[in-house]
């Protein structure tokens, strides 16, 4: 499967995760990947997968087409942060798009979205939250 | 050490105005804070400036003159003008000099802004994916603000109908229309809860302002302003910010209360003691919260202010007299100075249509923006 960036991505037991980082100092998570702790200052971060699931912790609808770097659809669509637990909140897109679907505090979890095409018509992923349960 | 004074305040209008450059808008405000503090560009003894889209601001003395000052330039994202402002207080402050001048300007194309993500060292499927999107992050922002204090939506319209009502009254504002509540409503959904016309616009315009030791003020001008204090911040693990992939789950405080917090204790104020305030209002969101972030007033106590009216320009706390953001447009290097010249202009008693009533003696500004950065000013004469 293709995707925008696989160094976001991480293989488990569970299915495909996201992959970040944690201070083996202070315990702080990051997303994606970094070489400093943004919490302690220190340098000593570890690879970590992030939890496949979590709630809603704010969101909105991207009402028009983002301007470039954006190279997706047209189609409006859903954006939120997810709280994973005991890490951190991830942005990210949702899969819902329509506001009287989303609320704060619903259990989500990770799902691959095809969001492009690419130059031999093959769709290519980013990852979204989805309702739990819905998938 | 020496206190800082503003006798010199000039400004070109803000919005679009086709054919003529950023950097002529740029030199057109130098000139009017000049005539203002009754100087010439070779009397200033250093300048700080900045744009984001419109050049350096070094390279106007070709058309200002070239006296061999020190111009520094400041390149600062939103907090551009801020920063510019912070780093003449301290030239004064210091004792290193005694006049100078600082100038904002900008001139950005139509719609929202496209940022690369790059520029912010975050990966490129951030911006390919549609989420380096700063509408995005305050639709996000203020939804979650909203749950929190169990605050109603439809304060983001009364905030939004207030900056068009206040921007009518102001010569230089860009939107000069009224706008109704049901027209405010109802317009695009750019991201929910916030519609289009709650949301300010990337635009064009400049400020400058000639600073002075205040000992030297009177000398300038029968109606000095003083900078009582000047406060930047950028943003601590915990805040939630703009273009920000992930936040922390453990909460701090945002760089817009510890930079309010860090002004209002160097100008010896209270926030209760102020009269005046210009505050981010990047959207109807930014405003609401903003109030109670700068210590304006209690989380939550927003609403009853706005629907008693206080902070309309005959209220108790006048908020963005000058139509804010909202009706002026935000061109980034000019935006933060911009609420520096509406407080100089309230404290002096000369903003005409928009002046507030009751001879005003203490004014804030507040100006919050990417990547997590606040500047804030107080003012008193």
């Amino acid at each position: 499967m293709r995707t925008v960036d696989d160094s976001l991505f991480t293989e488990t037991g569970d299915g495909v995760a996201l992959l970040g980082s944690r201070c083996t100092d202070c315990g702080a998570h990051t997303f994606p990947r970094q070489g400093g702790c943004p919490r302690c200052t220190g340098s000593a971060m570890e690879d970590v997968p992030l939890s496949r699931k979590g709630t809603l912790w704010s969101w909105t609808i991207q009402g028009f087409r983002p301007k470039t770097p954006y190279t997706g659809s047209d189609d409006s669509f859903g954006v939120g942060y997810v709280e994973l637990p005991g890490q951190l909140i991830v942005e990210t897109r949702l899969t819902e798009g329509d506001p009287a679907k989303l609320r704060i505090g619903m259990p989500v979890e990770l799902t691959l979205v095809p969001f492009r095409q690419d130059e031999d018509g093959q769709p290519v992923h980013t990852f979204a939250f989805v309702e739990a349960g819905h998938e | 050490m020496s206190d800082v004074a503003i006798v010199g305040i000039g400004i070109h209008r803000f919005g679009r105005t086709e054919g003529v450059s950023g950097r002529a808008q740029g030199v057109h405000a130098a000139r009017e804070a000049l005539r203002d503090a009754g100087l010439s560009f070779s009397d200033m003894g250093f300048a700080f400036g900045g744009s984001h889209s419109a050049g350096d601001a070094d390279t106007l003395v070709s058309e200002l003159g070239l006296t061999g000052l020190p111009f520094i330039n400041v390149y600062n994202g939103c907090a551009t003008g801020g920063s510019a402002l912070i780093a003449a207080d301290a030239a004064i402050r210091s004792g290193q000099h005694d006049l100078g001048i600082v100038i904002g300007f900008d001139k950005h194309a139509r719609g929202a802004f496209n940022t690369d993500p790059a520029e912010h060292g975050i990966g490129s499927w951030y911006g390919e994916t549609g989420l380096m999107v700063t509408t995005q992050f305050f639709g996000m922002k203020i939804q979650r603000y909203l749950h929190e204090h169990d605050i109603d939506p439809g304060v983001l319209v009364r905030i939004a109908e207030k900056a068009y009502r206040n921007g009518a009254r102001n010569p230089m504002a860009w939107r000069r229309k009224e706008i109704s509540a049901e027209e405010i409503a109802a317009s695009a959904m750019i991201s929910h809860p916030l519609t289009q016309y709650m949301y300010c616009s990337p635009g064009e315009g400049a400020v400058a302002l000639v600073l002075c030791r205040a000992d030297k003020a009177r000398t300038y001008t029968d109606r000095p302003v003083y900078l009582s204090g000047a406060a930047f911040r950028s943003r601590r693990y915990g805040s939630f910010e703009v273009f920000s992939p992930w936040i922390a789950s453990e909460r701090a405080d945002s760089p817009t209360v510890e930079a309010s917090r860090a002004v209002f204790e160097a100008a010896g104020i209270d926030p209760s003691e102020v009269d005046i305030a210009q505050i981010q209002d990047t959207e109807s969101g930014a405003e609401l919260m903003h109030m109670a972030e700068t210590g304006l007033c209690a989380h939550g106590e927003q609403e009853k202010l706005i629907a008693d009216s206080d902070t309309e320009i005959g209220g108790s706390l006048p908020v963005n007299t000058d139509g804010g953001c909202i009706a002026n447009g935000e061109p980034i290097g000019a935006s933060g100075l911009r609420q520096v010249y509406e407080n100089v202009l309230q404290l002096r008693g000369a903003a005409g249509e928009h002046q507030v009533p009751g001879d005003p003696r203490v004014g804030f500004t507040h100006v919050y923006g990417a990547p997590g950065i606040s500047a804030c000013t107080v003012l008193t004469r």
